[in-house]
Order: structure tokens, then sequence, then C-alpha cells
């Protein structure tokens, strides 16, 4: 146990919650989330069952889920990357009042400077929102040791718990040593019927009761080993409050260059307030180093703004995007920022593609030659691999916003007219929320064209299990689309002209079409292969 | 003791096999280790890089400042000169001559090869492929190169072998002794 273990963010928080007598593990895959429940899924305890941790078809159905187990009496633990909880947000925010049973831990994984996504919301919020407690671990060891915490605190106050990391932390490795594991919690339903079924008036009193917990997680935050002074020097007029991670890039600097000041490190929320008094009030200027958005500097900075305090609003720090040890050289030894070599005018970009015989490369090419009549070209996508017909040669799609949006954004063009009214959409993003658009699709008989690309994972994220391989058609038959015009093609180049023939026949069909493109992901068909050898 | 390492890329290609042997090695050696890498979307072909710090102090950046890479050790010409703003002024440069084209407007490769040496006073060029051939797998150039870049990691040659036999055994004792002489054949490049 006192050996130091290798591992990723991701994976201590999976090894810190299995430690500490986890049960279940609930999540949708999602950057840079995926890791955590991949870990759990290859441990003993995940391969045996003795913790369950097969994917979710979403991050509602896994928090959900969640919180089932946590009822039950068992501590349970639901994993999504930020946009995750967005598709959660009605059962997290509910949560909070009626609380949870057995240990509960929320783990939320943003993405500043959309390394992966397609924005950089801050988490914060949302535990600001559902006045939940919020631990925010600056390196592998304390996310060891905040996870460990974090189930007791949640079982001893009946929250949910949300532990908050970013793609630095999740993705990068370091050593941690281990403690002595807890068991599991035997099965012991929670038997309070009040505390669960939030009519409105169990509801009433269970918001009171949150709110009057309050004071007792501000009071668990001023003691909580994750809040700490790191003491400069004595005399130092600048102070420096460093929000998690933030952390790491304030001490890079303050070591490297010896500036001795003091810095107040903030792991534990609701913030403590008279640590931040007691330390705010030793300084004429305060910086606040946040990694994400400025929600604590602009809660100290006050509505009229003052002036002590300075951090992302003010421009001392950038206002978006991760941070970085450059950026805190700007921000306190502007002296010392050195101006890079710039990287050489030879060097081409090089984003991400398609993967060479990718059957999403082939759909598009039959999708380009069917649309070519067309004076209207627009198709509404959405998020996966599928997204990157976005760039040239392809130049395919009009839209990606969030996921499922494509079918719905179809049937709204389609209601206002537009024709061909064409969405394209992956096999789990489909399971993931497509189904409920083409429902309304299906009751409004709309005309929209639906292109589902089935290459029999979720590819994007690496490939894990897709939540209806195999049954696509069957729920769209279920779903009530007209059987005739629910067709399978093979994306293949031999198949062109047919398939190009088939995408312009439903498109000349005035209600709701499905065209299920079927083609298994080149990368998961590699690995099968090697592993059968 | 302190050694800022910039891995560079392209998805797919390995660096990450070698920010293993590396981190495997520090690790032995009783080394604090910091090592951020790429996963998600620039895996499908895209540029990729990952931050390794070793070092004898605690680390705490996991991303190492600009100007401040002892070494940029890369897979592939072109992504060697991508990372250039972390190079230090006296850092150096080690990387495969072997271009990995993926785009059309890949550049010249003696252009990019004079560029590297007009930027980098202490540069190895290293033909990856050609050793990992002969040492008995295509699939060897990390490896090739982790030994090409062993001198500038301020750790031991024997342990970083050691960890190499260690990581590599897992998947047969062919696989390890043709790695071993991968790493071989890299150092005395
Ligand atoms: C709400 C939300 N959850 C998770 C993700 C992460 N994510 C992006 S694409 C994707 C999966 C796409 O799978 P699929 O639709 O089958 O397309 P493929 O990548 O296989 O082509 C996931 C999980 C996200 N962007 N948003």
């Amino acid at each position: 146990m006192n050996e130091q273990e290798l591992l990723l963010g991701a994976e201590v928080i999976a090894r810190a919650a299995i430690d500490e007598g986890l049960s279940g593990v609930y999540a949708y895959p999602g950057t840079p989330s995926t890791e955590i429940t991949e870990y759990i899924q290859q441990t003993e305890e995940g391969r045996t069952g003795k913790v369950r941790s097969a994917w979710s078809v979403n991050e509602k159905t896994a928090y959900e889920a969640a919180l089932g187990m946590s009822y039950a009496g068992k501590r349970s633990m639901v994993c999504m990357k930020h946009v995750g909880l967005n598709v959660a947000a009605d059962a997290f925010i509910n949560s909070a009042s009626t609380g949870s049973k057995g240990g509960m831990v929320v783990v939320v994984a943003d993405d500043p400077s959309m390394h992966s996504s397609q924005n950089e919301q801050d988490t914060r919020y949302y535990a600001r929102f559902a006045q939940l407690p919020l631990l925010e671990p600056s390196n592998q060891q304390e996310a060891y040791d905040c996870v460990r915490y974090a189930f007791a605190f949640s079982e001893a106050l009946e929250l949910p718990v949300i532990v908050r990391i970013t793609t630095r932390l999740s993705h990068s490795r370091s050593t941690i040593i281990r403690r002595a594991a807890t068991l599991p919690n035997p099965l012991k339903p929670d038997t309070n019927r009040q505390k669960w079924i939030l009519l409105p008036a169990n509801a009433r009193r269970q918001y009171q009761h949150l709110l009057d917990l309050q004071p007792q997680l501000t009071e668990a935050a001023e003691m909580s080993p994750f809040n700490r002074e790191w003491v400069g020097k004595e005399d130092s007029t600048t102070g420096i409050i460093a929000f998690g991670l933030a952390y790491n890039y304030v001490m890079e600097v303050n070591t490297r260059f010896n500036l001795q000041l003091p810095v107040l490190k903030i792991s534990q929320y609701p913030l403590p307030e008279k640590t931040i008094r007691n330390f705010t009030q030793r300084f004429q200027r305060v910086l606040i180093v946040e990694e994400g958005y400025p929600i604590y500097e602009e809660l100290l900075k006050g509505f009229f703004g003052n002036e002590k305090f300075s951090g992302r609003m003010d421009g001392t720090l950038p206002r978006t995007g991760e941070l970085t040890p450059d950026a805190l050289i700007k921000a306190l030894v502007p002296a010392e920022a050195v101006q890079p070599v710039a990287t050489p005018a030879i060097v081409a970009a090089r984003p991400p593609e398609l993967c060479q015989g990718c059957g999403h490369r082939d759909l598009y090419d039959a999708l380009n030659e069917a649309m070519d009549s067309f004076a209207n070209r627009h198709v509404f996508a959405d998020i996966g691999c599928y997204t990157l017909g976005a760039l040239p040669p392809y130049n395919s799609i009009n839209t990606c916003v969030d996921m499922g949006a494509s079918v719905t954004m179809a049937k709204g063009a389609a209601d206002a007219g537009l024709h061909p009214a064409v969405a394209v959409i992956g096999d789990s993003t489909f399971t993931h929320s497509g189904i409920t658009g083409l429902l309304d699709a299906v009751n409004d008989k709309a005309a929209v064209t639906i292109l589902i690309s089935d290459n029999y994972t979720t590819a994007m994220t690496g490939g894990q299990d897709s939540g209806a391989t195999g049954r696509i058609a069957a729920i769209c038959e279920g779903v009530g689309v007209d059987s005739n015009h629910i067709r399978t093609i093979v994306p293949l180049k031999k198949n062109h002209a047919e398939n190009v023939s088939v995408l312009k026949e439903e498109f000349a069909y005035n209600g709701v079409s499905v065209v299920i493109a079927c083609r298994e992901c080149i990368q998961t068909a590699r690995r099968k292969k090697k592993t059968n050898v | 003791m302190t050694r800022n390492i910039l891995l560079a890329g392209v998805g797919g290609q390995g660096i990450l096999t070698i920010a293993a042997i590396i981190d495997h090695a520090a690790m032995q050696q009783g080394l604090y280790i910091k090592q951020a890498e790429v996963h998600g979307m620039s895996q499908r072909g895209g540029a990729v890089q990952s931050h390794l710090r070793i070092s004898d102090e605690e680390i705490f950046s996991d991303l190492i400042p600009l100007g401040q890479a002892d070494l940029i050790l890369s897979l592939e010409p072109m992504e060697a000169l991508r990372y250039l703003p972390w190079l230090s002024q006296d850092g150096a440069v080690v990387t495969a001559t072997q271009p990995f084209i993926n785009i059309p407007n890949y550049p010249d490769k003696e252009q990019l090869l004079s560029e590297i040496s007009k930027h980098c006073k202490d540069v190895h060029f290293v033909n990856a492929d050609k050793l990992a051939q002969e040492a008995g797998s295509p699939k060897a150039v990390n490896v090739v190169m982790a030994g090409a870049a062993a001198q500038y990691l301020g750790l031991s040659p024997e342990q970083l072998l050691e960890s190499i036999r260690s990581l590599f055994s897992l998947k047969g004792q062919h696989i390890a002794e043709l790695n071993e002489k991968a790493f071989k054949l890299g150092q005395t490049s």
C-alpha cells in the first residue's frame, strides 16, 4: 500500500473510489472524463461485477441510476464531461433537494481551452446553483484524497458531493500513495419517503433543509484539509488566492522566481468566508487565479468593482482558456516573461481527420453527390467523429451544436419549409438523445431525412460500447417511422451509386425517413483483429 | 536535477510508449514525475504532444513553461519544429527524419531539416525507420527514438533498458528483446 503508483488523474479518481468502497459507477463517455470508468471496467472489481461499471445511454440516465444506488444505501459515483451535466441537470438540481443516502460522488471533468469540446463552461457554477459542496483537487495525490473524503462527507451529510477536475489533471500522470481500503456498504434502502417524494409540500421542506445545511458546508470548508495557506514572506503587500489546479501554476512561478508571495489555496467549496476575509484583509492587492470562469473573482470584486482584486476580468490573466505557467509569469513577474521563439512559418497545421478506411468518408461522398441537385444545401450534423465532415475535402455539414440537435434542428427547419431537411447523427449520439427527437418528427409528420452513421461503437471517445448496436432499425420502427422508409446502406466505394440513389429517393419522400449507414469503425475492427490472433 | 522533455508526434505514432519508458525509469530512480498527455479529438491523425517533467524536487506545473524544455523528442521532423517556442536556448532536438505525411501541404523534408538546424545548435537526426527495421519491426521507431534521446534524459541508460524489459516482457520475450535491440540501435545512432 505504501508503494507509489503512477496513474492518470482520471485513473486516480477511479482508484480512490474503489478503495473507498464503491459499489457502482455510472457514466456516458466524454473527454476528459472517459478514463475514469474505463479504469474501473478493467480492474478486478469491475470485471467481476463487484463494482458495476457498464456504460449508460446518457448522463441523465447515469445520474439517476447513481442516485438510485445511493438510495439503496450503497456508494455510487457518476462521471461525465462538463456538458454532460447540462444533460443531467434536472436530476442533478433536484437531487440537492432529495439528498442522497449511500455516499454519492459526482465527478465532472471540465475542458478549459475546449481541447475536445464545444464550450468551456465551469462546473463550479452548477455547484453554486445546486448549493452542493464541491471539491477541486490540484494534483493527483489530492485527487485521491479528495475522492475518499467526498464519499465519507456525502454519506455524513446525505448530499451528493461534486468533484471537479479539468483536462489537465485528468490527462496528466503522476505518482500517488494509496491508503487502506474501506468495505462497500450493505444494502440498506432509505425508508424516508418524505425526503424522496418531491411533492411541493415535501420539496419546500427539503429545500429549507438544504438551506439550513449551508452553514455546515461552509464550516467544513473552513476546516478542510484541502484549503490551506502557503506561507510566504511576512511583509508582502500582494496575496494570491489560487483555486484548484491553478495553485500549481502559481507555485511554479512563486518558487522559480523566489517571490515568496503568500498563497491561499482553495479546493473545497462553498467558499470558506472567514478564511477568505482574514486572508484578503492582510493585503493591498489580491490576485485571484481560477482555472475556469472568473466566478469567485466576480463575487469578491462585487457588483461595483473593488480595485483590490484582479484576475481574469481586468486582463491581469487571460479572460478565456486554460491557464499556463506563462500566464502567471506575465501576471506576477512581467519583466521575466520571455518572448518565445515563434513556430517557423514552414510548419503546416495538422488538424484531426477521419481515418483512412472510415465509413463516414464514404457516407459523406454519397451525401455530397445526392445534395448536388439542390440549391439549398443544408445538413444538420451532430457530435462525434463524423463532425469532421465539416472539414475539407467534404465540407458536408452546416451545424454541430449539442448531442441530438441534428434530428430536432432538421425537424424545425423542415417546419419552416426547408427541403431537403437532412440530419447526420452517429449511433451512440442517436441513443444518447436522438430517439426522442425522432418521435417528435414522427408525431408531426415532418419531412426530414435522418442519416444514422452506425459504426457499432462510440468512436470519438475511443470506442466504447454503443447503446443499441444491432437494434437501431427496430428502434426507429418502434418509434413509428414507416418501415418502407427505414433504409439500410453500406457506405463503401463500390456501393456509391446505389447509396446516392437511396438518399435521393428518401429526400423526395414527404415524411420521416431514416437511412442507416452500417459499417464497423476501422479502429475497433483493427483492435478486434489484433486480439483474435 | 530537473528535465523538461517535450515529446512530439502525430496521433497514433506512439509517443506515449516513450513517455511510459521514461516515467518507469524515473520512478525506479525515485524522482518526481508529471506527464501531461493528449487524449481525444487530436488523436485522430492530428498533432499530439506530451509534456514530461522529471525532477528530484517537487514539480508543480503539469505544463512546461515556454523556453524551458531541455529536449524536444519528435517522431517526425515537422512536429519537432511545432514546439520550438518551448525549447530552451541551450536545449536539444532529437528527431526522426522520416516525415509523416497526412496533409496535402506537407513541406519539403530537406527544408524542414535545415530549419531545425538553423534554430537549434544541439540537433540529432535519426533515421529511425531504418533502425527499427534492423531491430525487427517498423513499429519499434518510438523505442529507437527513446534510445537516441537516452543521453539527454538525465536517467541511467541501464535503468532505461531495464524499464523496457519490464514494460515489454508483458507482450512476450521476443517483443522485449526486439525493443531492447531497438533502444540500443537508437543509442548508438
Ligand atoms: C453531452 C455530451 N456527452 C458526451 C460528449 C462526448 N462525445 C462527443 S461525440 C461522442 C460519441 C459519438 O459517438 P457516435 O455518435 O456513435 O459517433 P462516432 O464518433 O462513433 O462516429 C461523445 C460521447 C459530448 N460531446 N456531449
